[in-house]
């Protein structure tokens, strides 16, 4: 008996404003990031050990992250347990600015998706041009990387949808996220990014996004941890090389794949 | 005669320092979020939920420098076990280890032995029986401890894994388990060896015993008969 994905069309209604902030806030992040040590910069190079030891894990790292592609397939989908409760208002909140970033619509007019790099059409998406494409849904599964799960209803559209209208040529073989929340944003592989359950999200639980979940539109897929899911997204830019990322450039895995 | 081959020895120390770091840095990624819950849900079966780990027991700082210690030396830890099982496999040391038939009857007689019921010591092979019951244990809660951190390693990619130990939040909670259990055999093998048996440690570093020593020869218990002048033979003997 084959477990299948809850995937669904849901209505979708005006923010829920219920978010709790409970979770990671950047400054616990960062205690938790530094430990003893002062800076997050420090502790990025110098709690791993010496240079040597740094080296052999980058060495394992690299052949890690090889593996993980091997194992990747689009087939491979995730489909919460179904006891597993939707997470709801207790769904943590996240982001790196020192408040809850908000589109400042009179200092940058009204927000738009750029889809842009390496690709035939560039788009320019307003947040009802997104929610007029057609619309997945799935209830999935959040894996963070401090190790909790929560699950969600994640609605908005597929990026390998967004691709095709886009016309993304051969070469691009990266994807980067960029965002209005700092200077956050997080590079993947284009197979993650072109994985059926990769979506460009404006509802979570059958609401628009409020400003604590990434309003107004995010990148979601349970294919990559927690922090690899830009927020408060911008741009979509199509590469042919890697482009880092917030966490992934501070020392977590660049590909932090599940 | 060498007690213990050469790749015993190697695999051994290289063990002792892998599941180390294993453990430390495993606890300091369980440290960035101490509970087994899915948001908005409870947990059973952790009376400990959101209490910490003390970080002098966590290794890697902070939990990127954690999570690369433990994706590093996981490989030193999986090939290090299969070389060794490989080895004692080919090599007939599974002999001295797998349970033999009456090794709860045996198990029992140390026990009773060991708790002064009894005044001499049961006649042993290489090992007693409670060693024997330890030893083959380890290799197997070892691989409890692979199989569920490749469980939560990919709950997506290898969901059918995942599933099988009843989804990630219990996958994560057998990983707690099996690290627990090796913690407990460990410490129990260590306290063993310093209070029955230490002339034994040579005997995994350079391979030498002497089996005029051995824990059987001396009669010996926790802290009894560790002084070889304390030497009574068996009674019979
Ligand atoms: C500082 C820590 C440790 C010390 C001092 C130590 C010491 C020893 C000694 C002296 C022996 C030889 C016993 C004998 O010949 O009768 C031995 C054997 C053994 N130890 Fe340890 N040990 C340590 C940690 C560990 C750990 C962490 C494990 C695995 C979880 C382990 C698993 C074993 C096994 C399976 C054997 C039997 C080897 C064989 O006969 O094939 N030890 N250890």
């Amino acid at each position: 008996m084959s477990r299948r994905p809850d995937r669904s069309e849901p209505p979708i209604r005006l923010p829920s404003h219920a978010a709790e902030r409970v979770g990671l806030d950047r400054r616990r992040f960062l205690a938790a990031a530094s430990g003893a040590l002062g800076t997050l910069a420090l502790a990025a190079c110098d709690s791993m050990g010496p240079r040597s030891a740094k080296g052999v894990l980058m060495f394992a790292e690299s052949g890690n992250e090889k593996l993980e592609r091997v194992l990747f397939h689009h087939s491979s989908i995730d489909v919460p347990r179904s006891s597993a409760a939707t997470a709801g208002s207790h769904f943590p909140a996240y982001f790196v600015s020192d408040q809850v970033p908000v589109w400042d619509e009179a200092a940058h007019g009204v927000w738009r998706l750029e889809v842009s790099g390496m690709v035939n059409t560039p788009l320019s998406l307003s947040l009802s041009d997104l929610s007029s494409l057609p619309r997945t849904g799935y209830k999935l599964d959040h894996f963070c990387v401090e190790g909790w799960t929560a699950v969600a209803t994640r609605t908005g559209v597929r990026l390998a949808d967004l691709a095709k209208l886009a016309g993304v040529r051969p070469g691009a073989r990266y994807v980067d996220f960029q965002s209005f929340d700092s200077d956050y944003h997080e590079s993947w592989d284009i197979e993650s990014a072109m994985h059926p359950q990769t979506l460009i999200v404006y509802a979570q639980d059958g609401h628009y996004l409020n400003s604590a979940w990434g309003a107004p539109a995010r990148v979601y897929s349970p294919v990559k941890l927690g922090y690899k899911n830009t927020k408060y997204l911008t741009k979509i830019a199509f590469l042919p090389e890697r482009n880092g990322g917030y966490w992934s450039d501070r020392g977590y895995e660049w590909y932090g794949g599940v | 005669m060498k007690r213990h081959h050469a790749v015993v020895r190697i695999t051994h120390w290289v063990n002792v320092i892998a599941l180390t770091i294993m453990i430390g840095s495993g606890l300091r990624i369980f440290n960035a979020y101490p509970a087994f819950a899915r948001r908005g849900e409870s947990f059973c079966c952790y009376p400990f939920e959101h209490q910490p780990i003390p970080a002098a027991l966590t290794f890697g700082g902070w939990l990127a420098g954690a999570r690369n210690w433990h994706f590093a030396m996981m490989w030193v830890l999986g090939i290090n076990g299969l070389v060794y099982l490989a080895f004692i496999y080919l090599h007939g040391e599974w002999r001295d280890l797998v349970p033999r038939r009456g090794i709860v009857r045996d198990a029992r007689e140390m026990v009773k032995f060991y708790l002064t019921v009894r005044k001499d010591h049961p006649v042993q092979g290489k090992h007693n029986a409670l060693q024997r019951l330890a030893y083959f244990s380890m290799p197997i809660v070892g691989i409890m401890a692979v199989v569920t951190g490749i469980a939560i390693w990919k709950p997506v990619q290898l969901a059918w894994l995942t599933n099988l130990m009843g989804g990630y939040v219990w996958a994560r909670y057998w990983h707690f388990w099996a690290m627990l259990l090796l913690v407990v055999l460990t410490v129990g093998h260590v306290f063993m060896v310093f209070t029955v048996d230490p002339y034994s440690i040579p005997s995994i570093i350079t391979g030498k015993y002497r089996p005029e020593l051995s824990p059987e020869a001396r009669n010996a218990r926790p802290f009894v008969h560790l002084l070889p002048t304390h030497h009574e033979p068996p009674a019979g003997s």
